[in-house]
């Protein structure tokens, strides 16, 4: 038996305030009101989601303001099924990456709204290819939770 | 490539939960034995190369502040280098690129981590985007189960294949850690233990993922000048290297084809001469902190084509006794103190190519592959090393 030495418990606690600047802070406000948008970039004709100032690729500023579907495409899921220290999902829940009707990029959300605890109803009902619908909630913050989750069309 | 550059010497701690130890004293252990191993001591050393994960990951900002003692720096130049779960390749090659640059003739490299002491999936996941993607995205294994998907979808690979040849690589894995002295988890697995074992994020389950590991690697980097000065016959010099970044929204590019992994491999295959990667390597160290992966970065790296590892990992093509040897060391899979996992797979590289691997050794290894991935499937870095300059 190794001998056990002593160890010190202690916590780091900061707040910071993170400043969404003019793309997001429109985003989130388009959140709101029940819209997603997107920006086309005018070098290479990509729609992404969620909004950008500028073409990761291109480099260049992407000022055309798009609205895309709530609709759209699974690309890939997984089933998260274990928990880390201030996880702010309760799993389990289905991370997944979603092509929206209209844009060119993968938006990150959930996908929920059937049993969830069964794994085996998760199998059967979750596909890559699947069609999902944005559900909104009734009390929307300017926030990506906004969208309680996506559900199968 | 600048001059050429050799690495002449490697400690390892023994990884795991280090509860024994203080962070700088597991520093110090690794840096012990690459003085022991190599014969010099801290007076021969031009500069200091450190790096490790996300500092939150032990809670102390700046570790190589914190070990300057433990790595014998002062007094000397210091670097850090950090690029997540890549650190390690890139602080092989922050070495590298000091001694072959010609402005350091002998660098010490020492990476290290500690993940028993804090949350280490809480950690990683604060390197996703925080407005859009942190809520979703699961922490790393999350992030590599959904590439895995999009992998096996768009190869058209049917799952219950894939999952037979990663409990395979589970399976040969946890047996090769039981060579390797310095390895994590040492456990016996069957297929179905794998294979039944708890989903964490499916498909990936629990024996298809690394450890939380404590510990510390370290690497000295010397030029042709100070190796022939030395009198070291055998080394392990360095053939190539490659490294490349995508965009860091999770979602923006193709995971499957993977274009920083493909590049990486490329850039460092042209720098050392490779044309068929199968053949003409001995061994590869694959960071493989879960086994859908590592299938992934056999096709990435060319060791076959688009959508066949999983027939060929299940042939034994990959296997100890295979025609390309991966990850004989039991790999991240079975140790992940992640800032120093990236070197120790350069380390364990370079133990083949100078006949130093012991009970995991390939017999007659003399090019070797060490590789690394970082962020949300973000960077991948490549180094290769050969017994011959």
């Amino acid at each position: 038996m190794a001998k056990e030495f002593r160890t010190l418990l202690t916590e780091i606690k900061l707040p910071y305030e993170l400043a969404y600047g003019a793309t997001w802070t429109k985003f989130f406000e388009g959140m709101k009101e029940k819209k997603i948008y997107g920006t086309k970039c005018s070098r290479c004709g990509r729609i992404l989601v969620p909004a950008r100032t500028f073409c990761p690729r291109c480099f260049v500023d992407t000022d055309e303001w798009v609205e895309v579907s709530p609709q759209g495409t699974v690309l890939t899921w997984s089933y998260a099924n274990y928990r880390y220290f201030g996880m702010p999902m309760d799993p389990p829940f289905i991370s997944a990456l979603i092509k929206l009707d209209g844009s060119d990029v993968g938006f990150l959300h959930i996908v929920a709204g059937f049993d969830l605890d069964d794994f085996e109803v998760v199998r059967q009902t979750v596909k890559t290819g699947m069609r999902v619908k944005a559900v909104w909630e009734d009390e929307r913050k300017g926030h990506i939770m906004d969208i309680r989750h996506f559900e199968p069309l | 490539m600048g001059r050429p550059v050799a690495i002449i010497g490697v400690g390892q701690t023994k990884h795991g939960r280090r509860m024994d130890v203080s962070y700088p004293d597991l520093v110090r252990e690794a840096v012990l034995r690459v003085f022991e191993d190599t014969g010099l001591t801290p007076d021969d050393i031009d500069g200091v190369v450190s790096g490790t994960m996300p500092s939150m990951m032990e809670g102390v900002a700046l570790t190589h502040f914190y070990f300057a003692d433990a790595m014998q720096a002062v007094g000397k130049p210091i670097l850090k280098t950090e690029t997540c779960g890549s650190t390690g390749v890139s602080i092989a090659h922050t070495a590298f690129y000091w001694v072959a640059s010609g402005m350091a003739d002998i660098v010490l490299a020492v990476g290290h981590e500690k993940m028993n002491e804090g949350d280490s999936q809480a950690t990683m996941t604060t390197v996703c985007e925080p407005f859009y993607q942190r809520h979703f995205v699961a922490g790393a294994p999350g992030a590599f189960s959904m590439q895995s998907r999009v992998w096996m979808d768009n190869f058209g690979i049917p799952e219950d294949k894939v999952r037979d040849a990663a409990a395979y690589i589970s399976k040969t894995h946890h047996d090769s850690a039981f060579d390797n002295p310095y390895a994590h988890v040492k456990l016996r697995v069957t297929i179905d233990d794998v294979k039944n074992s708890k989903i964490i994020t499916y498909p990936i389950r629990l024996l298809d993922v690394c450890p939380n590991s404590d510990g510390a690697c370290a690497v000295i980097f010397a030029s042709e000048e100070a190796v022939r000065k030395l009198g070291r016959k055998k080394v392990a010099w360095v053939k190539g290297i490659g490294f490349r970044g995508e965009e860091y929204y999770f979602g923006d590019s193709d995971k499957a084809v993977w274009q920083s992994a493909i590049q990486a491999a490329k850039e460092a295959y042209d720098q050392a001469g490779i044309n068929d990667p199968r053949k003409d390597l001995d061994v590869a160290e694959v960071y493989n902190p879960f086994t859908f992966q590592e299938m992934m970065f056999y096709e990435c790296f060319g060791f076959c084509g688009f959508g066949e590892a999983p027939d060929l990992v299940l042939k034994g093509i990959f296997a100890r006794d295979g025609q390309l040897p991966c990850d004989p060391s039991g790999g991240t899979l079975c140790s992940n103190p992640i800032g120093a996992t990236g070197l120790i797979r350069v380390a364990e590289a370079a133990l083949q190519v100078m006949d130093k691997a012991g009970d995991h050794q390939i017999p007659g290894a003399r090019t070797a592959l060490g590789h690394a991935m970082g962020g949300a499937d973000q960077f991948n870095g490549i180094m290769i090393v050969g017994s011959e300059m």
